[in-house]
């Protein structure tokens, strides 16, 4: 039956795909006592069976659409599967205390996934990964649920999730996943910035997606309207056909401006950068014209494996991008993880506040192994293009003094072990904690740059999780505190001859652009697909009148209040 | 039961894919097979307990097999661990 969900826009264009649900399953064990433990003990023994075949079946697909190296994984289940040591206490436990398979699995498997996380050997931490990912199968056939395989979907598909995570997106196929529906989520949760950044149509926050959608159902992901269509008429495929095509013609015209710089009305430049993840990005950002990458994203080389990658294998990264931007500057953010951006090999510690915790600067000062494989990647791979590096999540001058420091440790290594590495690189911080914002003069002494961090800048200076959709409304771009503290940052720079930028998704957005260009923004990093339809806006904008609209703009007394001013200088334009 | 001795020789030990071989090769006899290593004994048709040894280069091990095809187990290990280059 045909029904539409409402949701949030999170990134343009219409797409046509099945749905594919990427559910975890209800996996809740309860303890039960059995009457017949051999009876259990056979059901027992049946789940295994079931999972070996579906094991084997997901490794053979592995084998053949991913290559041998994606199906070792598989393999190693399939062993833990079948190893005595954990099916005979398992099978053991069911007879002696006469409990119901769930428990004795759970129970027993707890053991010795607590057993090797706690062994002091990379290599066995991974293995309780997989424990994990087997009893989770088990259960599942115990329950008589299903597990989702993202990482073998090979046809065209609408991704239909709760949420997306991080590390559940970076083991989609970008090949097959043509868009994105979420229950929860706004513009700027993770799983939004990754549809935008991958260039697929996205709808969050539709609260009802998983309830309504069915594997197969066909789906009409709008990601302009933040509409979904399920299993729609005729007549309203036919009218989103043409609706895609009128949205494909628009970019056309966009495209036009691709190789055209970026200027105002009355003539002036700023640069339009693009915020990527991957060197795989770099394909989009050239399509859409970027002058540059505002914001690297360097977590994704950290997610979706089970150790962390090597020098070697980040500088790779750092030079296909350097290389591939061709002398433009490229920004990159060092690594910023923990919040809801987690890493599961490096075991740490749950925290009640992860926003207010332990992360990024705070956890690469403290883990400076960490730190400093990643810096040396970085500094030999400077020699490659036009490199920036920018310390995240700073919050006081000595922590930029000590990320500066380790820095310049490793520069000097490197340069006594013979590596070239290039003389000037910028060395710049994300403003994205209020504490920073407001002592941004005294910061502009130290730093060549600032990168506004506003996704993160917003819900610190609003207290408010943007993840959570009761407190959502206070998550205000335009609301006058923040664009004053974007003011401070911006003629903080400006007073010692350095640069401003923004890497936050306010720099993208339609509204928020005048703004921005009044208050003197000098490098507006946004997702890739958002470049071309910024720099057709911007050609109409003079910076003259939108310095004086942002004079106005931060007299007034709510985000309300700024955004009918936009609205009126949109009319009169 | 038989019993035999081995120096390991590769590299990495025995680890990932040489104990993914081992347990794989094991698991086909029905007799009981360990392996021993440094005064432990752990099943050799058990991954996670060929794995918690944590056997390195150079390290002395001893794989004993007992049942009605130990013998042809014992054999199959061997050429294993020599065939790959693991040990001898």
């Amino acid at each position: 039956m045909a029904a539409i969900l409402k949701g949030i826009g999170a990134s343009d264009g219409i797409s046509f795909a099945k749905a594919y649900r990427l559910m975890e399953p209800d996996l809740t064990v309860e303890k039960k006592d059995v009457a017949d433990a051999a009876a259990e003990a056979e059901r027992f023994r049946a789940a295994l069976k079931k999972s070996e075949a579906e094991l084997e079946v997901i490794k053979e697909k592995a084998r053949k659409d991913l290559g041998d190296d994606k199906a070792a994984i598989f393999e190693a289940h399939l062993l833990v599967l079948n190893d005595p040591e954990l099916t005979g206490p398992i099978e053991d436990k069911i007879k002696s205390e006469s409990v119901n398979a769930e428990y004795a699995l759970q129970e027993t498997a707890n053991m010795f996934i607590g057993m090797f996380e706690a062994m002091d050997n990379e290599y066995m931490k991974e293995r309780a990964a997989d424990i994990k990912d087997v009893t989770k199968r088990v259960l599942a056939a115990l329950l008589g649920v299903e597990l989702p395989a993202p990482a073998l979907i090979a046809e065209e598909v609408v991704v239909v999730a709760e949420d997306l995570t991080p590390s559940m997106t970076a083991q989609l196929n970008r090949e097959f996943v043509k868009g994105f529906t979420t229950d929860i989520g706004g513009r700027t949760s993770h799983s939004a910035i990754m549809a935008r950044s991958l260039e697929i149509p996205a709808v969050v926050g539709t609260k009802n997606a998983t309830a309504d959608i069915q594997n197969g159902d066909l789906i009409i992901i709008d990601g302009l309207q933040g509409e979904v269509h399920i299993n729609p008429t005729e007549e309203v495929a036919a009218e989103y056909k043409k609706r895609a095509e009128a949205y494909a013609q628009q970019k056309a015209e966009w495209a036009k401006l691709v190789n055209e710089e970026t200027v105002t009305a009355d003539g002036r430049h700023v640069e339009l950068a693009a915020n990527i993840g991957t060197p795989a990005d770099l394909e989009g950002v050239k399509a859409n014209g970027g002058e540059g990458v505002g914001l690297y994203r360097t977590e994704f080389l950290y997610m979706g494996r089970d150790n962390l990658p090597t020098e070697e294998e980040q500088f790779e990264s750092y030079k296909a991008v350097l290389e591939g931007m061709e002398g433009k500057p490229v920004v990159v953010r060092t690594l910023d993880i923990g919040g809801d951006k987690e890493l599961p090999y490096l075991n740490l510690p749950h925290e009640m506040n992860p926003f207010l915790g332990f992360r990024a600067i705070r956890l690469c000062l403290e883990e400076q192994d960490i730190f400093r494989t990643q810096l040396r990647a970085l500094l030999r791979a400077s020699v490659h293009g036009n490199l920036k590096i920018m310390f995240p999540m700073i919050a006081t001058v000595n922590e930029f003094r000590q990320a500066k420091a380790v820095l310049l440790e490793e520069r000097a290594k490197l340069e006594a072990e013979g590596v070239s590495v290039a003389e000037n690189i910028e060395l710049g911080i994300m403003v994205e904690i209020p504490s920073t914002a407001v002592i941004a003069d005294l910061f502009a002494k130290e730093v060549d740059f600032f990168s506004i961090g506003t996704n993160d800048l917003i819900q610190y200076t609003m207290a408010a999780d943007r993840m959570n959709e009761r407190v959502s409304y206070l998550y205000q771009p335009y609301n006058p505190s923040i664009l004053r503290l974007v003011k401070m940052v911006i003629e903080a720079a400006h007073k010692e001859g350095k640069w401003a930028g923004m890497c936050g998704e306010m720099a993208g957005d339609e509204t928020a652009i005048p703004l921005l260009l009044g208050l003197g923004l000098d490098e507006f990093s946004m997702s890739a697909t958002s470049i071309l339809k910024a720099r057709a806006q911007m050609k109409h904008l003079s910076k003259a009148d939108m310095e004086e609209l942002a004079a106005k703009a931060v007299q007034m007394s709510t985000a309300e209040e700024v955004v009918e001013l936009v609205n009126a200088i949109k009319k009169n334009s | 039961m038989s019993k035999k001795t081995f120096t390991v020789t590769a590299d990495t030990g025995i680890h990932a894919r040489p104990a993914t071989l081992l347990v794989q090769t094991a698991s086909k006899y029905s007799s009981d097979i360990n392996l021993e290593f440094n005064n432990k004994k752990v099943n050799l048709k058990s991954i996670m307990g060929v794995m918690s040894l944590g056997i390195g280069k150079g390290a002395q091990i001893a794989i004993s097999a007992e049942g009605n095809d130990e013998e042809a187990a014992l054999q199959a290990l061997e050429t294993l661990l020599q065939n790959e280059g693991l040990a001898n």
